[in-house]
């Protein structure tokens, strides 16, 4: 019964996300088919030799391609940390951006360009988690010792992130070296243009490791509904998963930040639209969750690049636009609840 | 001692420091199967310490809370889970939860991960709605449920745990006068020993085989309603003037204002003129 639910649902979703894929691809300055893209990456895969112009394969394979598969990580991932936060913090606003991780992860892969350790995606990526730990840490002591309530968590993640992202606004502008910084904007609001296949593959890494951790926690985050106690009650040793789980989420924030700046609100409106096809358990929710963050974010990014041709709007800008209206609403719902 | 004083759930003199102080200090707790013990005594008293002790989710400073003889710690907290189940005070969540969802919490301890709920879940959960008198609401929100059905969700909950030891904290607070009726029938109705804590001491003295009676941290009396509930007792306790008459072998508590009544109630001239 509830088996065969999820697997229609994982089903479709993945459906849905092959075909946003192979659609989003196509869209563009470039005119570019579907049939290209089949082309490009069947000789690509080694199945099949191309007919395609170096041009337009390097358009799909090198341009178009990691960018929107990038993009496709980069929601599930992010969607996976807010559903995650959300019930191990009992708070429906909890997400890597609003929580202040997102900025934390920025300032520390900032750091790691400017003091000179490499700019590889493995030492960005290594700088961002210990960034992400810190601001996690500062947030959940500050919000511990003022009583650990839904507005007093929002606001400690509020101090941390303004803290987090002047500190990477300061590295970055006095930082000599404009070249090897990707600009304020890129670490603040997150933009996917410049993705590459190194990103798209650590990142996916990274995803895949963290969503088997969290699968396998999914029965624990059901524990958590009526808090911490209550979830110690029902046999969780609720230390050891709040700290298995929060670094888990850390180090996948980091990940993505690294590859894509801190784009916001991905986390904080996916799991709640999720929670509306299929209910409050986790076993379903968690899956569900990251295949419509990543189809929502492939669209979004899809939009964000050529809604304003040829400007492009950082993709943060983006969900930014469509997080805050959710944010006021997920509130606007809580209020009638507590 | 004999096999049988090691069967279930027994705190031995734990205490429990917090700032400095004692918020219990040596305290035992030894329920024979299938009783059900009142914890009495007022607000601060270490009441909800105690429980939280048994429960295992605070570990005592000194003294040991065993189950079969055994040390709680020695179980892994999973199969503590399965033995002990707890109905805290006042359950909120932000989760949207029908009952039989927050009934199916309850099924966690006896699960493994990756696995979906086993038809042997299923009938645990059945039962426990039942039990309860939720089966006709399982599928009700929990944010639209009442206080008393919250409670009663509670307890379907622990017990589709199937425990033998249930602890109960206060579970009548803030519910109609029925409702409180109802939840205790319902929980001394079942086959497991029961601990609750409740602050009147008239359901208590209803509902409970033996009660304890703790004051600043400290047990000061220990047996049967009849026993314990004193007009001596409840005036060093609670500082109040109580009159307890006998219902069936059970006691009955009136309380008394702190003046002096007066002599003719009849009579408006000797009345205070202030009430």
């Amino acid at each position: 019964m509830s088996g065969a639910r999820l697997a229609l649902l994982v089903c479709g979703g993945l459906a849905a996300l092959t075909a946003s894929v192979a659609v989003a691809v196509t869209i563009g300055p470039a005119d570019i088919t579907t049939v290209d893209v089949w082309r490009s990456v069947s000789a690509h895969l080694g199945v099949g030799d191309t007919a395609l112009n170096p041009l337009r394969d390097g358009i799909v394979w090198n341009l178009r391609m990691p960018r929107t598969l990038l993009a496709a990580v980069c929601g599930a991932g992010l969607a996976l940390c807010g559903a995650v936060m959300q019930s191990l913090l009992r708070n429906p606003l909890a997400d890597p951006f609003v929580l202040g991780v997102s900025s934390g992860a920025s300032t520390g892969a900032v750091a790691v360009i400017v003091l000179g350790w490499g700019a590889g995606v493995l030492s960005l990526s290594a700088g961002a988690f210990v960034g992400a730990l810190l601001s996690f840490g500062m947030v959940i002591l500050l919000s511990h010792s003022l009583g650990a309530t839904m507005d007093r968590v929002v606001l400690s993640g509020v101090a941390a992130m303004q803290l987090f992202s002047a500190l990477t606004s300061f590295v970055v502008l006095t930082s000599a070296d404009a070249e090897t910084t990707r600009g304020v904007l890129f670490w603040l609001l997150g933009s996917l243009s410049g993705a590459g296949w190194a990103d798209v593959a650590l990142c996916s890494l990274v995803l895949v490791g963290v969503l088997v951790v969290c699968l396998a926690h999914t029965t624990t985050l059901d524990a958590f509904a009526f808090g911490e106690e209550a979830a110690a009650n029902l046999g969780v040793r609720v230390g050891r998963a709040r700290l298995v789980l929060l670094c888990a989420t850390a180090l996948l924030t980091a990940a993505l930040v690294s590859a894509a700046g801190a784009i916001g609100f991905v986390g904080l409106v996916l799991p709640h639209a999720a929670r509306a096809l299929t209910g409050s358990g986790h076993a379903r929710l968690l899956p569900v969750t990251a295949l419509t963050g990543a189809v929502f974010l492939v669209w979004v990014d899809t939009v964000a690049r050529t809604a304003l041709d040829p400007q492009e709007i950082p993709v943060g800008v983006v969900t930014s636009l469509i997080g805050v209206p959710a944010f006021v609403a997920v509130l606007y719902r809580s209020r009638r609840q507590t | 001692m004999t096999e049988s004083d090691h069967t279930g759930l027994h705190a031995d003199r734990v205490s429990r420091r917090a700032d400095g102080g004692f918020v219990l200090d040596g305290v035992t707790v030894a329920p024979r199967p299938g009783e059900t013990i009142g914890l009495l005594g007022p607000n601060g008293s270490g009441k909800s310490t105690l429980l939280r002790l048994l429960s295992g989710v605070l570990a005592p400073s000194t003294g040991a809370v065993t189950l079969d003889g055994l040390p709680l710690p020695r179980f892994g907290r999973r199969a503590v889970a399965r033995r002990v189940a707890t109905v805290q005070q006042n359950a909120h969540t932000q989760t949207e939860l029908t009952i039989r969802d927050v009934v199916a919490l309850g099924r966690i301890p006896h699960r493994r991960p990756w696995s979906p709920l086993s038809a042997t879940d299923a009938r645990a959960v059945a039962a426990a709605l039942e039990r309860t008198g939720l089966t006709d609401r399982a599928d009700r929100f929990w944010h639209t449920l009442s206080g008393g059905e919250r409670q009663r969700a509670q307890i379907a909950r622990a017990l589709a745990q199937e425990p033998s030891e249930l602890l109960l904290d206060e579970p009548t607070n803030h519910l109609d006068i029925q409702y409180q009726l109802d939840l205790l029938e319902l929980v001394t109705g079942l086959p497991v020993t029961t601990v609750i804590a409740l602050h009147d001491l008239n359901l208590a003295a209803m509902y409970c085989d033996r009660l304890l009676v703790l004051r600043d941290g400290r047990a000061v009396a220990e047996g049967r309603p009849a026993e314990v509930l004193t007009p001596s007792l409840i005036g060093e306790v609670y500082g109040v003037r109580a009159e307890v008459t006998s219902d069936r072998g059970r006691p009955v508590i009136r309380f008394l204002r702190r003046a002096p009544e007066p002599a003719d109630a009849s009579d408006p001239s000797t009345r205070p003129a202030s009430s």
